[in-house]
């Protein structure tokens, strides 16, 4: 019960944020300020999930690292979503073996 | 459907191809991780079909698997996902005149960050036709990715699991480090969002702060620490 309360908040809030503004919305937001806030959102979201919590999405700390550090040179690159991602669960994929051989 | 109907339509989803490839493998990994926090696989999928976002709902899992109290995922949701409020106001200014309220109403669950860029990059007016065709196979996608990961995640050995899960993180990287290349603005702010999310997360004064409040008092601290140092530019914006 207590999942589909929160499922209800979390769908009907991301719902309200995108709709209000669509059905409503026809002048542009003339704040520079709340502009800018605006554009760095998702940046802000992205960096602050991200970091530490990449470091335990593998259970273990050495192979998210070796994921997480290889991941970045084709997202520094601009390499597509997929690639970036694939990279990331390879190199992961690649430590975790190497580990397993090692014990 | 008009015969341009039709042709918008098709537009559309051809577009959206490259989006829903994308989606497929990021939600696999959404799917992964959504079961082995604990969450049985049919909500994994009904996360995915009513929320359509992957930032939200990362947050929202862990406001769900860690306890968080209803007001906590109201606010998260609420601040990770209003750049789709910036969104939303910048593509409603590009509709033609096909859009009724019911199409706004119908069409706006479908604004994600990519659906966007593509429908706003168009040189032409955005149609309804070739909005709902953009949003359609994103959508199943989406939610078939979950459902297959989530499945996946009950039988796949450990190790190809824990690299999976590492996935969506993938992607994450992969839209802030180009950002953050180009403008030092978008540097300053995820670095700063970075670090606060580790002292929060390791300073034991903090250790009261849930994972779904960190996240949102990261964000906003950062946000509005690049809205007043690295104030944006026009054309900045408008490559969002």
């Amino acid at each position: 019960m207590r999942f589909y309360l929160l499922l209800a908040v979390m769908a009907g809030v991301t719902y309200l944020v995108r709709m209000v503004p669509f059905a409503a919305f026809r002048k542009k937001i003339s704040s520079a300020f709340v502009q800018s806030f605006l554009y760095y959102v998702p940046y802000a979201v992205l960096g602050a999930m991200t970091v530490p919590a990449v470091f335990y999405s593998t259970g273990s700390a050495v192979s998210s690292a070796v994921g997480f550090v290889c991941c970045l040179v084709p997202a520094f690159m601009g390499k597509s979503l997929i690639a970036v991602a694939l990279t990331a669960s390879g190199a992961a994929f690649a430590a975790e073996g190497i580990m397993a051989l090692i014990k | 459907m008009s015969n341009n109907g039709k042709k918008e339509f098709v537009s559309g989803i051809k577009d959206s191809v490259p989006i829903a490839l994308g989606y497929l493998s990021v939600s696999f990994g959404f799917g992964i991780m959504a079961v082995s926090s604990g969450l049985p696989l049919f909500q994994a999928v009904l996360i995915s079909m009513t929320c359509l976002t992957s930032a939200g709902q990362v947050a929202g899992l862990t406001v769900i698997t860690t306890g968080g109290t209803l007001l906590e995922m109201a606010i998260a949701q609420f601040i990770i996902n209003l750049r789709y409020s910036l969104m939303s106001i910048s593509l409603s200014q590009k509709l033609d005149g096909s859009f009724g309220l019911k199409d706004r109403l119908i069409s706006s669950f479908g604004m994600t960050d990519e659906i966007f860029a593509v429908a706003s990059g168009r040189s032409r007016e955005v149609s309804k036709h070739y909005l709902y065709g953009l949003i359609v196979m994103p959508y199943i996608a989406w939610a078939l990715g979950t459902l297959l990961g989530a499945a996946a995640g009950e039988i796949l050995p450990d190790m190809l699991k824990a690299a999976l899960g590492i996935a969506i993180y993938g992607m994450f990287t992969a839209i802030f480090v180009p950002a953050a290349r180009k403008a030092v603005g978008v540097l300053a702010v995820v670095l700063l969002a970075a670090g606060l999310s580790c002292v929060i997360k390791y300073v034991p004064l903090f250790k009261g702060v849930s994972s779904g409040f960190s996240i949102i008092i990261c964000t906003v601290a950062a946000a509005l620490f690049g809205a007043l140092v690295f104030p944006a530019k026009k054309e900045e914006e408008s490559a969002q």
